[in-house]
Formats: structure tokens, sequence, C-alpha cells
């Protein structure tokens, strides 16, 4: 559908509904011709590299998401490309969006991009901003003209983790995750501690299946833990698919990643963990149409909107969305701290001292080797 | 003790169900495999064939309605890149195994590049035998959820092992297999067995393919093979060339893929990657066990560009 035979809303301000009469008169008589507003705006040409595919339901596709939502502003042009290997492709794509496309800020979005692909591209082009999504930038080392951002995601995973307690009969939950890396072990934790905010009694079994895109391993490890007697299943992977649609074919409750999966498990979703690239990408597009220096470090969570929970879904019981509510508003608040001591490891050792506190924004919890007392599993294969 | 007992147990049950789950797709690109090498040529190109024949079951029992017909369609789809594969390597000079490499590139890129809108609507799956009811066990359940397609594969095993020992038509394969120029002063036409032996051979790993789509893990994605069709082929000369063994050996590499997982799963959290890895690993040690500068293996095909 194009833009102007949209409906305005009932409630839509005067300027939205001056704009869209312009542009139906522009429509009739003069073809695409821009109000006169939108010229203020300096056009801005932003550029998009995914690992995977675009509609994978997870990493990728949240991504792409975000980039699609920058089509509603007019004077930011938006290109991307999908399934670009971690090889000397992506430099590739890079150089092409630059100078084909006329490319002012590249996002490539996968870890594996950063090196030595973007720092190897970066100084060719100090002009070109480059943006890489995971958080490997070090002022002391890498280029100006390179940045990272990311975002707390373990915070909609907390209170993932929070639902999921309310909702297990067993006490047990199941995370099936691809590597023993830091901001998964992030993840697994975070749920588990929210579980266990609940229910101490709660454990997470948690099986790697050892890569990001393994479906028939998903699938395998979704029904193992089942047979084990879990109830609640959530993944770290790059498509949370399998996971989602074994859990519901066996008749069990899940958590989503990424995206919003709610409509591949109709019956027992109960909430998930996504990204809001939109509001990231909206940011950036902003500082750079006004000419603003653009920050090498963007972080945040559910306070700054760069995370949100997925709705709720049909089996969640009130008790559970209260609490739910309750901690997602002290993460708003920024009064939620996850880690804080005394807080042992899975192999009884003290991780956290009584009366430490790690917040959200403390870089330490980056480095993370561990998993959190409660967690059946080991960070070395 | 009796947790102990119920983890060992835990993992047997997970071995064997999905030895049969994961097994099914190894056991219909092993059989075909083994008719395309009975006939004296390899078809590496199946890997594509599986990846191709599971985008056109899914993507077929969308628009259709119907998952069995979609697995027609996949079967279809191989039996026109077996097709491909034997005109090609029927011309002058040309190699069966740098055509199978082509071949497993285009299958696999062809079928990313028209299954690109089929990853997200959700198809119409085949259904699975519930031959568990009898236990009250959900594990012991879960395991015993078995599609036709395995039991129509199995049935396939022996029909082709009886195929190739009591025929006319299998000895016509076994011989322009064993040697061109004996099936040539018989009269057969080497390249017309060959050409029917691959192309069946594509329509057996197009059906496997359906299975991955259809059935498990059940959904088109792009990362949904991981290289089993490769891993069928190394099966087939694990299995000597033999239906039968064909059979238990889908089986066997079906359970160690899914050893790493179960294992997990009761608490076994030690050397997870290398359980993981386990079909990699049994793959590597199958290849290195059979191979000889020196003899050719038993049972192998005496035309097969490998052995020369």
């Amino acid at each position: 559908m194009s833009k102007q035979t949209k409906q305005p809303p009932l409630n839509a301000g005067r300027r939205t509904l001056i704009k869209a009469a312009l542009a139906a008169g522009a429509l009739s008589a003069l073809g695409g011709l821009k109000p006169l507003w939108a010229a203020a705006k300096k056009k801005v040409t932003m550029g998009f590299i995914y690992v995977g595919s675009r509609d994978d339901y997870g990493y990728n596709q949240a991504h792409y998401e975000g980039k699609s939502a920058l089509a509603k502003l007019d004077w930011v042009k938006a290109v991307d490309q999908e399934n670009v290997p971690e090889t000397i492709d992506v430099q590739k794509v890079m150089e092409s969006m630059i100078n084909l496309d006329g490319a002012q800020v590249i996002f490539p979005t996968s870890f594996g991009y950063f090196d030595p692909h973007i720092l190897k591209i970066a100084p060719k082009y100090p002009k070109v901003m480059f943006l890489h999504c995971g958080g490997l930038w070090d002022a002391s080392k890498h280029p100006k003209n390179v940045g990272s951002y990311f975002g707390y995601i373990d915070e909609p995973v907390y209170v993932a983790g929070v639902v999921a307690g309310h909702m297990s009969k067993t006490g047990k939950l199941g995370f099936i995750a691809a590597m023993a890396i830091p901001q998964v072990l992030r993840n697994i934790n975070s749920f588990t501690l929210g579980a266990r905010s609940v229910n101490p009694k709660i454990t997470t079994t948690v099986v790697f299946t050892g890569g990001w895109a393994l479906p028939v391993k998903e699938a395998e490890a979704a029904n193992t833990l089942i047979d084990q007697g879990v109830d609640v299943l959530t993944c770290h992977v790059d498509s949370p698919k399998v996971v989602v649609e074994t859990a519901e074919k066996r008749g069990i409750y899940s958590c989503g990643y990424h995206t919003d999966n709610s409509m591949l498990a109709p019956k027992g979703f109960l909430t998930g963990s996504q990204w809001n690239w939109g509001k990231v990408y909206q940011d950036y597009a902003e500082m750079i149409s006004a000419g603003t220096k653009i920050p090498n470090l963007v972080r945040g969570g559910f306070k700054e909107g760069i995370v949100k929970s997925s709705p709720y879904g049909k089996a969640v019981g009130d008790k559970a969305r209260k609490q739910a509510d309750e901690v997602r508003g002290k993460f708003m608040n920024g009064s939620m701290v996850v880690y804080k001591g005394p807080l042992k490891d899975n192999t009884g050792r003290s991780v956290i001292a009584a009366g430490k506190e790690h917040p959200q924004t403390d870089i330490w919890l980056e480095s993370m080797d561990w998993l959190v007392e409660g967690v059946v599993g080991s960070t070395k294969g | 003790m009796s947790d102990e007992w119920s983890a060992i147990a835990g993992v047997l049950i997970a071995v064997l169900g999905g030895a049969i789950r994961v097994g099914t797709p190894f056991l219909f690109v092993s059989l075909g495999e083994c008719l395309t090498e009975r006939s004296g040529r390899i078809n590496l190109g199946l890997e594509g064939t599986l990846v191709m024949g599971a985008m056109t079951g899914y993507g077929v029992s969308y628009l259709s309605g119907s998952a069995w017909l979609g697995v027609l369609a996949a079967g279809g789809a191989g039996v026109m890149l077996g097709w491909l594969h034997a005109l090609l390597c029927q011309q002058r000079r040309v190699n069966d195994i740098a055509v199978g490499i082509a071949l497993m590139i285009f299958g696999t890129g062809l079928a990313f590049f028209l299954g690109k809108p089929l990853i997200q609507p959700s198809a119409p799956r085949l259904p699975a035998l519930s031959l568990g009811a009898w236990s009250d066990n959900p594990a012991v359940r879960a395991a015993l959820e078995i599609n036709a397609l395995f039991l129509i594969g199995a049935l396939l095993a022996v029909a082709l092992w009886w195929f190739f020992r009591y025929t006319r038509w299998g000895l016509y394969v076994r011989t322009v297999g064993e040697s061109a120029d004996a099936a040539r002063a018989l009269g057969l036409d080497v390249d017309r067995v060959r050409m029917l032996s691959t192309m069946a051979g594509g329509f057996l790993a197009g059906v496997g393919g359906s299975f991955l789509s259809l059935y498990y893990p059940g959904s088109w994605s792009e990362g949904l093979s991981s290289g089993q069709g490769l891993m069928a082929v190394a099966l087939v000369i694990f299995a000597r060339w033999n239906p039968i063994h064909c059979f238990f050996a889908s089986l066997l590499f079906g359970g160690a893929a899914a050893l790493g997982p179960a294992l997990q799963s009761v608490g076994v959290t030690w050397g997870y990657y290398l359980f993981n890895a386990a079909p990699y690993v049994l793959t590597l040690l199958i290849m290195i066990a059979t191979s000889s500068s020196t003899r050719v293996l038993a049972g192998m095909p005496g035309q097969l560009s490998s052995g020369k």
C-alpha cells in the first residue's frame, strides 16, 4: 500500500492531516513532489548488512524490522543485504554500499563482521561511520569512525524468567543455547535468577548446541529436555522458530527471543525478549541528519527503549503478570539490580560477595564466564 | 542410584528416538546414493538435492495444503536434479565428482533463492504414528512418535537389497557399475541405466529433504540441512553399498546426533562440544578406517571414479 492512500488516524495532529492532504494533492497533480518542510531535513543514506535471512523470526529479522521502521522517515534512504558471510564478502558489500548507494553510515550487524572486516575498511573511508552491533569497539585501539551499539537484552530475559517461574509446575526450565560466550551466559543467568526470585527451588537445564543455526540439533535438544520434565523452554540461537514450535507441539510453555514469536505458539507462548532496533536506528538517523557527533558507544535496556518484552501469552496468569510488570517498572526507573551479592555459581564458588552490586551498566558483566547456582550445565565443553 | 538409572534410561530413550527422527533423512539420501553408486557413478550433489527437496516439499505442501503432495513434489525435484547430473556426466571427459559439487552448490543456491518467501509461512506437516501408546512414560511415547516415511524407508531398504540381488534390473545396475565394458558386451545401454539410477537416487534424496521440512524439525530455513546430505554419502561407504547396512548406519548416525543434547539434558555437562561433533567425528573415523592407497574396498562397485 502506498503512503498516500493511507487514511490519517482520527487523532492525528494538524501537521499530519495537512501533510496527508498535500500528499494526496501532489499525487494527482504533481507526482512525487515533497511537502516543503521535508526539505528542511538533510537526506541520510544508511546501509544494513545481515549474516542470515531477513525473516528468520530471530536476530536478523530484529535488525530488518529496525531498518523497516526507517521507512516512515522520508528523508532516510535505507539499503540492506541479507545472507552476507563473515568473510571478505562483507567488505565488498560495505564498499558497494558506500560507493554505489552513497551510504553515510553502515550497520554491519553480525558479531564476526568487526574484526578484521570493519577494521580494515573503516580507515579507507574516514567520512563514513561504521556502527557495529555487539560492543567490541575500544577507543584506545580502534578508528574514530567506528562505533558499537548494544542492548541489555538480559533485562527482558529476567522478566521472562519471572513469568516462567510462576508458570512452571515441574520446577524445571530448559534453555537451548548456541555457545558459552558471555552474552549467552548472561541471558541464561538472568533467566534463572528471574525464575528463582519466584521459586528458589527452580533449576534451568542448559543444552549447548555448538552453533547459531542448527535446526535439527535444536529440535533434538528441545525434545530431550521435554522428556526430562522441563515444562518451559527458551533459547539463545539465531532463530528461535524451531525451539518455540517444538515446545508448542509437545504441549509445554515457551519464551521467545529476538523478535515477537507469539504467533509460533498460540497456546503455550508466555512472553519473550525483543530488540527495539527501530528506535536506535531512528536516533542515529536524526543525529546524522542534524550533523551532531555520533557517540562511539551506545548501550541501554528497557529504560533507553533498546529492548522490550513481547506481549504476554494467553496462558500467563494474573499473579505472573503483576510481578513481571513490577520488575519491569524497576528496570525502567533504574532501581533494579540483577547481579548482587551474595551470589554463588553452580559449582559452589562465590562470584559476588555479600553487599556488592553490579548494575546493568557494569562492564564486568560483559566478561561473564560462570553459570549461576540453579543452572544445570557447564561453561566448559 | 535410581537417579543414575533414570538418567541412563533417559539418554538411551533420547538416543533411540533421535536415531529414528534424525536418521530418516540419512536413510533416504543414503539409499538413493547407494543406488546411484551401484550403477557406477558418485552423486555428491545429493546435499543440494536434499535442500532443494526440503524447500520444494514445504512450498508445495503450503500451496496445495497436502503434505504428502509435498513429499512427491520433493521427489520430483530430486528427479530433475538427478537427471541433470546424469546428463552432464554422460558427456565426454566430464568428471562425476566435479559435476556433483557443482550441483550441490546449484541445488542449495536455487533452494535458498526460491525459498525466500517460505521461511515465515506455516505449511501443513506430515502426521506421526503414535506407536508408543502402550507406554505411560511420556519420554517413551515421544520417542515412538514415528513418521510413516521412516517405515517406508525401512521397507525400501529391504526392497532395494532384494532388487539388487534377485531381479534382472538389479543385475543390470550392478553389471553397469562393476564393468561398463562387460555391460556393453551384453547389449546394455550404460548411460541409460546410470541415468535412471541417478534419477531414482535423486527422488529418494528429495523425499529425505521433505522429511526435514515437513516433519522434523518441521519448517523451512536455510540452515536446515547442516551437511546431512554429504554425511549420507560417507555413510554409504561405511555401509559397503549394502542397502540393509545403510539402514543401520543411518540409525547410528541419527543416534550420534542425538547424543550431545541428550547427555546435557540429564546433567552430564562435560565434553558437550565433543559429543555434539559425534556425527562428524564418526564420518571422519570411517573415512580414515576405510581409506587405503593400495586396495579397493570390499563391495565397492568397480566403475566408481573414487576407486580408480
